[in-house]
């Protein structure tokens, strides 16, 4: 296997909320010494539903925020241990789409000057063309450019956002649940966009989504998260699944076909809050599988091909 | 039948966003309502619910006939003992649907109260009954809390119990599942589904996600840009798509073994009202037009098997 361009090791991270003059302070470990690498030009998918610690995931990935312990190599290089200053250059090489564009865009820069605020930041001017080559890039029409987010429909906003994430020509995107405030037609075009832009610029992506159908069509690996540890990694995007968490979630996936409807016995009950753990597996009080060993004892991923951290995998 | 919209249209000022839609509605039936945001789904449910003065919106021509009465017809006063009562509608985001300085118990207890006249401890019984039904654990606990305390799915299952503290014979639920996560939205789904076989309710179910769609609905009437493109029975509607949108709608959704590259989604946006295209609407994004489609409006045909389909050239042998 080629070098991984990102490898993390042990990422924790612990939020704390509250504390006061009487209330005593809270903690919460959003994510539970994740481990994972991506390859140079590799799509990994993470997937599971909200609360699971995948956005922090990949803001610890990026340093966005910083990690309680844990490290996180990128082509070699620990990010925890550089200066702001070789942070900042470094930073160049990385970029994130986020969510909703319409609240990842300034409303009051014009398109023009969305993207030309990550040179900006770098304290340098973008060079001539570049503006240009990159709404071409993402499919727009370089009229745009004067236009304001408001003007803009759903799919155009996202386009920005990803020509904002381009414009340093980066190696590495994070795309956050990129298409989730999108209509599914506008999905497809997002998604096809993505597909086009890795093959043309030999991008690597970590992909987020709650949405594992869409994470299968378009990831080549798969990472499952549940209340901030990894429960499985899927090697290939059509492994069937080992963890009856992701069994579960793919059972909650509705194929559009009306012959292939689901018995829905999707996992009732909702995640446990992170402010208080259960013992064992986190899983265990929502699994058909769970044993008086799950509820006891909390099972590690294993070290395989096909990595879970279950008793009792499929 | 329950529900018979016959060639609606629907004005907002000069506007004519929506036009000429017809389909029909039993009890213990699921009918889907899908197409892009823009369709004209929202303002259907507006129109069935009453709801349109609301947004400075009227019923301009066809009607909206329930249970024998044409709703169309019918000045706010008359409206009053429909909406709500017998009609109840389930909006995408349970937090604007909800007061949130108001507990839930009360929030639920009060549909009961108005329209069924129960007293105040009959009402919590019941609220407390339903809650169980829509599976919320510890219901009596969950009544003392405020919305911000419970969880997106929390919140909507509220909001369904909301819907059906007056035991309405029509729910309309625009986009129930959209905001929430996707095991969520498999229960959410599940859960309506019981309910409309149980309790012989008929739902308006509107999405724009044809997985939804293939996984509940009985029948599914397809929208763009403000007019009926398709209507069929679902079996059909996936095995042989007529109208070149559905196909496109349907090839959106990944499925299990789809090749890279074969999810391109549809060319272009769907037109806004005042920018509605000549002839038939979906021409300039479909792949199959042609001059006829760019002048002639599609006549809305009725198919040997009960579908309905509004295209020059349909596919999957539904020719004249």
């Amino acid at each position: 296997m080629a070098d991984p361009l990102i490898r993390a090791e042990g990422l924790v991270k612990r939020f704390q909320t509250g504390g006061g003059l009487l209330a005593k302070p809270r903690a919460m470990l959003a994510v539970r010494g994740v481990s994972m690498t991506i390859g140079k030009g590799e799509v990994v998918g993470v997937v599971g539903e909200s609360g699971c610690g995948k956005s922090t995931l990949a803001r610890l990935i990026l340093r966005l925020i910083e990690p309680t312990s844990g490290t996180i190599r990128f082509d070699g290089q620990d990010l925890t241990q550089l200066s702001r200053g070789d942070m900042r250059r470094m930073r160049r090489r990385m970029a994130m789409v986020f969510q909703d564009p319409y609240s990842s865009l300034d409303p009051r820069f014009t398109v023009a000057e969305v993207l030309a605020e990550p040179f900006r930041v770098q304290g340098e001017e973008p060079p001539a063309g570049r503006i240009a080559e990159l709404l071409g890039q993402v499919g727009l029409s370089e009229r745009l450019s004067a236009s304001y987010p408001h003007q803009m429909s759903g799919g155009q906003r996202q386009r920005i956002g990803i020509a904002r994430a381009l414009a340093q020509a980066p190696d590495f995107l994070v795309l956050d649940e990129p298409t989730a405030s999108l209509d599914v037609s506008i999905q497809a075009q997002i998604i096809a966009l993505l597909s086009e832009l890795r093959r043309e610029l030999g991008l690597t992506y970590l992909f987020i989504s709650h949405d594992l159908g869409l994470v299968r069509y378009f990831c080549d690996r798969i990472v499952v998260m549940y209340l901030g540890a990894v429960v499985e990694v899927l090697p290939r995007s059509d492994a069937p699944p080992r963890h009856p968490y992701t069994a579960a979630l793919m059972d909650s996936t509705f194929a559009p076909d009306p012959h292939q409807r689901k018995r829905l016995r999707a996992i009732e009950g909702e995640i446990p809050s992170a402010f208080d753990l259960p013992k064992g597996c986190a899983f265990a009080a929502r699994c058909p599988r769970a044993t008086d060993r799950c509820r006891a004892e909390n099972p590690d991923l294993t070290a395989s091909d096909h990595p879970v951290a279950c008793f009792h995998p499929l | 039948m329950l529900l018979s919209v016959e060639n609606l249209g629907v004005r907002i000022g000069s506007v004519e966003p929506l036009s000429g839609l017809s389909f029909t509605l039993d009890r213990g039936e699921i009918l889907g309502l899908v197409g892009e945001s823009g369709s004209g789904k929202s303002l259907t449910a507006m129109a069935v619910t009453g709801l349109l003065p609301l947004i400075g919106g009227r019923i301009a021509e066809g009607s909206v006939i329930f249970d024998g009465t044409d709703l169309s017809k019918l000045p706010e006063d008359k409206l009053r003992p429909y909406r709500g009562k017998r009609i109840a509608l389930v909006t995408q985001n349970p937090m604007t649907a909800m007061d949130p300085v108001q507990r839930i118990g009360d929030q639920v207890d009060i549909m009961a109260r108005l329209h069924l006249g129960l007293d105040a401890r009959a009402a919590r019984a019941r609220t407390v009954e339903l809650l169980t039904r829509l599976r919320i654990p510890e219901a009596a606990t969950v009544c003392d809390a405020y919305p911000h305390q419970l969880s997106g799915g929390m919140k909507q299952r509220i909001v369904i119990a909301m819907a059906l503290a007056a035991e309405p014979d029509l729910i309309v639920a625009d986009e129930p599942t959209t905001a929430l996560d996707v095991t969520v939205q498999a229960q959410i789904i599940h859960i309506l589904g019981e309910l409309v076989r149980e309790r012989g309710l008929a739902l308006m179910l509107i999405t724009h996600d044809m997985g939804v769609v293939a996984q509940v609905c009985d029948r599914v009437a397809v929208l763009y840009a403000g007019r009926l493109a398709e209507t069929r029975a679902v079996g059909p509607l996936f095995d042989t798509p007529h109208h070149p949108y559905t196909t496109a709608l349907i090839d959106c959704i990944p499925r299990e073994g789809m090749a890279p590259g074969s999810l391109t989604g549809i060319p272009g946006l769907v037109p806004s009202v005042v920018t509605y295209p000549s002839g038939c609407r979906f021409h300039p994004r479909c792949p199959r037009s042609d001059g006829t489609c760019e002048r002639v409006i599609p006549e809305v045909r009725t198919l040997p098997d009960g579908g309905i389909v509004a295209c020059h050239h349909p596919l999957g042998g539904a020719h004249g």
